[in-house]
């Protein structure tokens, strides 16, 4: 396992680099339309949430890799050959970001449409018989106690957006299952290896999971 | 109280929820810093038509005028309007991310009533007034039950709103704190305050109402002085109700 780690280790840890590089991207993108169809789905207006509802139900209920071959192979045929735009490609850091995106954020916009109906509707009522406009009230008075109680749901979600990662080994980003693989094809040496891979997962996400212990204790004690 | 002013007048208010009627046809005027009262059996629409009277509920009928502005008017800005038009809660409804002093300064800052020194200002001054600026620094789940009702009221107070209503501000609270909070809406009677109060408080009633309203059935079934109605009730449901809650 030491040698291994000793050859590989370098080339390893830049796929490391390259699945967090992707996680990110992908989860600041689920962030944005998390929010937005979180609160969507909240809102008065029929379309609004009926477009929630529909995108919603639609990401939960395609196999993220589908979604993945989707978007990396579909999209570009469809453009060209189909729709005879042309010179459309995606590279695979575009089509994982948005394949992470829209993936994560469905499931974004359900922890935050959560949170917010878990903030007592009275508070709601307060803010708007004082004269705040419904958007200055969640923005004041809404959204900071929701956030508050999404917080682990929210890091659970960035947990799994991580270890989804994985899945884009399928269309080549060389993040670090598929780097591994290809270690393994080379040294034949997969008990080590994967070994290894398992244990770059698990300290990255130990080390996530503590941040959000920390963060989560810093929120109750600054509300508290 | 002014007789000479109807600050709030409202025309055969009727309000449903789908097919469940409501309010059906409520007509009364409300003076210039005159109290009513309105008392009824629960689910009679109390809170409903307090809530109509800030835009709350859209209404579905019926016309309310506050100071000769037609608030049923989509035209209408609502959100100007409940800056004059304050509400205190049964249960407080403090913003509970914000301390006290956060509390009464946002409406007036965020609504660009006036600077932050002058909000502050106005929030100590208020805050004196229900007996409370040692509390600035709180959060509400640090306050009793009591003492987060009166933060309410001054942080109505704060918007220098001119029209209160009190949707039975004393129900959620133990006994022993009625007293205090209670205390502080006479001190605003006596200071000319328009008020709408539904409360269960008799005593209250009684002592501070100018004018008594009974609901039943989302309509007003009678009307008066606290002696009249209390005294001599005409309509044998309201007969009904006194001998059940006095
Ligand atoms: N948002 C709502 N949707 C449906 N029904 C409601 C709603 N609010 C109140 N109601 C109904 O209206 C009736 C009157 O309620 P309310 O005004 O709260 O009465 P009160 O305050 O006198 O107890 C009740 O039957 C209640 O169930
Ligand atoms: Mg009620």
């Amino acid at each position: 396992m030491i040698d291994i780690f000793n050859k590989y280790g370098t080339i390893l840890m830049t796929a490391m680099g390259q699945t967090l590089l992707l996680a990110l991207y992908g989860l600041f993108f689920a962030c944005i339309i998390g929010l937005i169809v979180g609160i969507m789905s909240v809102l008065k207006n029929k379309f609004c949430r009926g477009f929630a509802l529909v995108f919603v139900n639609l990401i939960r209920g395609v196999p993220m890799i589908v979604l993945a071959y989707f978007i990396f192979f579909g999209i570009p045929f469809l453009c060209n050959s189909i729709m005879k735009i042309g010179g459309v490609t995606l590279t695979a850091l575009q089509a994982g970001t948005i394949c992470l995106a829209l993936n994560c954020g469905a499931y974004m916009a359900e922890i935050i449409r959560a949170g917010i109906q878990s903030v007592d509707i009275g508070q709601m009522e307060a803010a708007r018989s004082l004269g705040l406009p419904y958007w200055r009230a969640m923005q004041r008075v809404i959204l900071p106690q929701a956030i508050r109680t999404m917080i682990p749901s929210i890091i659970n979600q960035f947990i799994i957006t991580l270890k989804d990662t994985s899945i884009l080994s399928v269309i080549g980003f060389p993040e670090l299952v598929n780097t591994a693989k290809n270690v393994v094809a080379a040294t034949f040496l997969s008990f080590q290896t994967w070994g290894i891979v398992a244990v770059m997962y698990l300290i990255v996400i130990l080390l996530l999971q503590w941040a959000a212990k920390v963060l989560e204790r810093r929120l109750k004690y600054e509300s508290r | 109280m002014n007789p000479d002013n109807v600050k709030i007048k409202v025309e055969n208010l009727k309000k449903d929820f789908g097919h469940l009627k409501v309010l059906q046809g409520v007509s009364t005027g409300i003076y210039e810093g005159e109290v009513v009262v309105v008392i009824g059996p629960s689910g009679s629409g109390k809170s409903t038509f307090l809530r109509c009277l800030n835009q709350l509920e859209e209404v579905t009928e019926g016309r309310i005028i506050i100071d000769g502005q037609d608030i049923t008017d989509p035209k209408t800005d609502i959100n100007k309007l409940r800056e004059r038009v304050g509400m205190v809660f049964q249960h407080f409804n403090l913003f509970n991310n914000m301390n006290v002093l956060r509390n009464l300064m946002l409406a007036p800052v965020d609504l660009k009533q006036c600077g932050k020194e002058e909000a502050k200002a106005r929030a100590l001054t208020m805050l004196e007034r229900v007996g409370l600026q040692d509390k600035i620094n709180a959060f509400p789940h640090q306050l009793s039950g009591g003492q987060k009702q009166r933060v309410a009221i001054a942080r109505s107070l704060c918007m220098k709103s001119d029209i209160i209503l009190f949707d039975e501000p004393t129900s959620a609270l133990d006994p022993e704190m009625v007293g205090e909070v209670l205390d502080v809406m006479k001190e605003l009677a006596r200071e000319g305050m328009t008020m709408v109060v539904v409360t269960h408080e008799m005593g209250f009633a009684r002592e501070v109402a100018n004018r008594v309203l009974f609901m039943s059935d989302g309509s007003i079934l009678e009307e008066g002085t606290p002696e009249e109605v209390f005294g001599n009730p005409q309509n044998p449901r309201t007969r009904d109700f006194l001998n059940k809650v006095l």
